[in-house]
């Protein structure tokens, strides 16, 4: 399967996301911004950083590279597209995922370990999670608050479209365990098609027990599974 | 000519940063604060002879799409 990783100015996770992608077995490249078209591609990955500077807001700038509107046309079509961190930001600012993500409540940069209940199998990047498997990801952000109006809030619900929160070690979720006061301790989310999802934790940093949990591979090995079974989109 | 454009945070999104304002000022002594919401202001120039309405529809567009996100922030804008 081959995987296009996007990469902007100060973009700082794309290599992470090849490395875990090859890692696990299948084909990474680089897409470089300002490119049109995406080739042969199976999964995009718009990964972490501070893509310009974090001028302006997150990703606000991003969304508008030229490879944005392959990206939405890939997505349009049924390609599978996840975003993380800033990803998760620049695919909130394109519209391709509802909500916002503004500043953590504390004000602070958070870069510490947080634990994942998945909130759905019933996904392309749920559905090999173990059940009940509590998730050990790394986050590094300081704008990765989930913010969405009681009326999305409502629909996200109903259609099923949280895919993890922020959770303590036994699965409870508290405030505690909520780093940065995102409503509802939403750590990701998916689109009403299920094949965009963001998420702010880097699973990509947690696919070989050397980096201190390899919990975020089954986020991947979803995302293999879901290719594996469906017919693929792809974009020339 | 000039189009000044001031983004605040829309009341029902979480504002810690205008919290911290309001309880350092407190802190300094200030009495009476009930509430500070920190935002942005936008400086474009634009040259000379512009048409103002035809520049405002434009503005307007692009502080929609880019200069501000309207689903936390609100705007106003004037050119002069």
């Amino acid at each position: 399967m081959n995987f296009s990783v996007l990469q902007f100015p100060a973009s700082n996770c794309d290599q992470d996301a090849v490395h875990a992608v090859r890692l696990l077995g299948h084909s990474a490249r680089l897409v470089w911004h300002k490119d049109a078209a995406l080739g042969d591609t199976d999964c995009v990955i718009v990964p972490g950083g501070f893509s310009y500077g974090d001028y302006l807001r997150c990703g606000a700038i991003a969304r508008f590279s030229p490879v944005m509107q392959a990206v939405k046309q890939f997505a349009d079509n049924g390609g599978l597209v996840l975003g993380v961190c800033n990803g998760f930001q620049v695919l909130t600012e394109a519209g391709l995922l509802p909500g916002a993500l503004i500043r953590n409540r504390d004000l602070q940069f958070h870069c510490e370990n947080i634990f994942l209940k998945t909130a759905t199998n019933d996904s392309p990047f749920t559905s090999q999670i173990p059940a009940g498997k509590i998730l050990r990801v790394p986050i590094a952000h300081g704008e990765g608050c989930y913010f969405a109006d009681e009326e999305t809030l409502a629909k996200l619900k109903a259609n099923n479209q949280i895919l993890w929160q922020y959770c303590d070690a036994t699965g409870n979720l508290t405030d505690t365990a909520n780093p940065n006061g995102a409503l509802q301790n939403i750590a990701g989310i998916c689109n009403e098609k299920r094949n965009v999802a963001g998420l702010m934790p880097h699973p990509e940093r947690a696919c070989e027990p050397l980096l201190g949990s390899d919990d975020g591979k089954w986020i991947f090995e979803s995302i293999f599974t879901a290719l594996k079974n469906k017919t693929v989109a792809q974009v020339a | 000519m000039k189009a000044k454009i001031i983004i605040t945070p829309k009341k029902a999104v979480l504002d810690p940063q205008g919290k911290t304002v309001q309880t350092a000022l407190e802190h300094m002594g200030y009495t009476g604060v009930t509430g500070v919401h920190i935002g942005k202001y936008i400086e474009i120039d634009l040259a000379p002879g512009t048409d103002k309405a035809a520049a405002s529809k434009a503005l307007n567009d692009a502080t929609h799409k880019l200069l501000s996100n309207p689903l936390i922030e609100d705007y106003r804008l004037e050119i002069e």
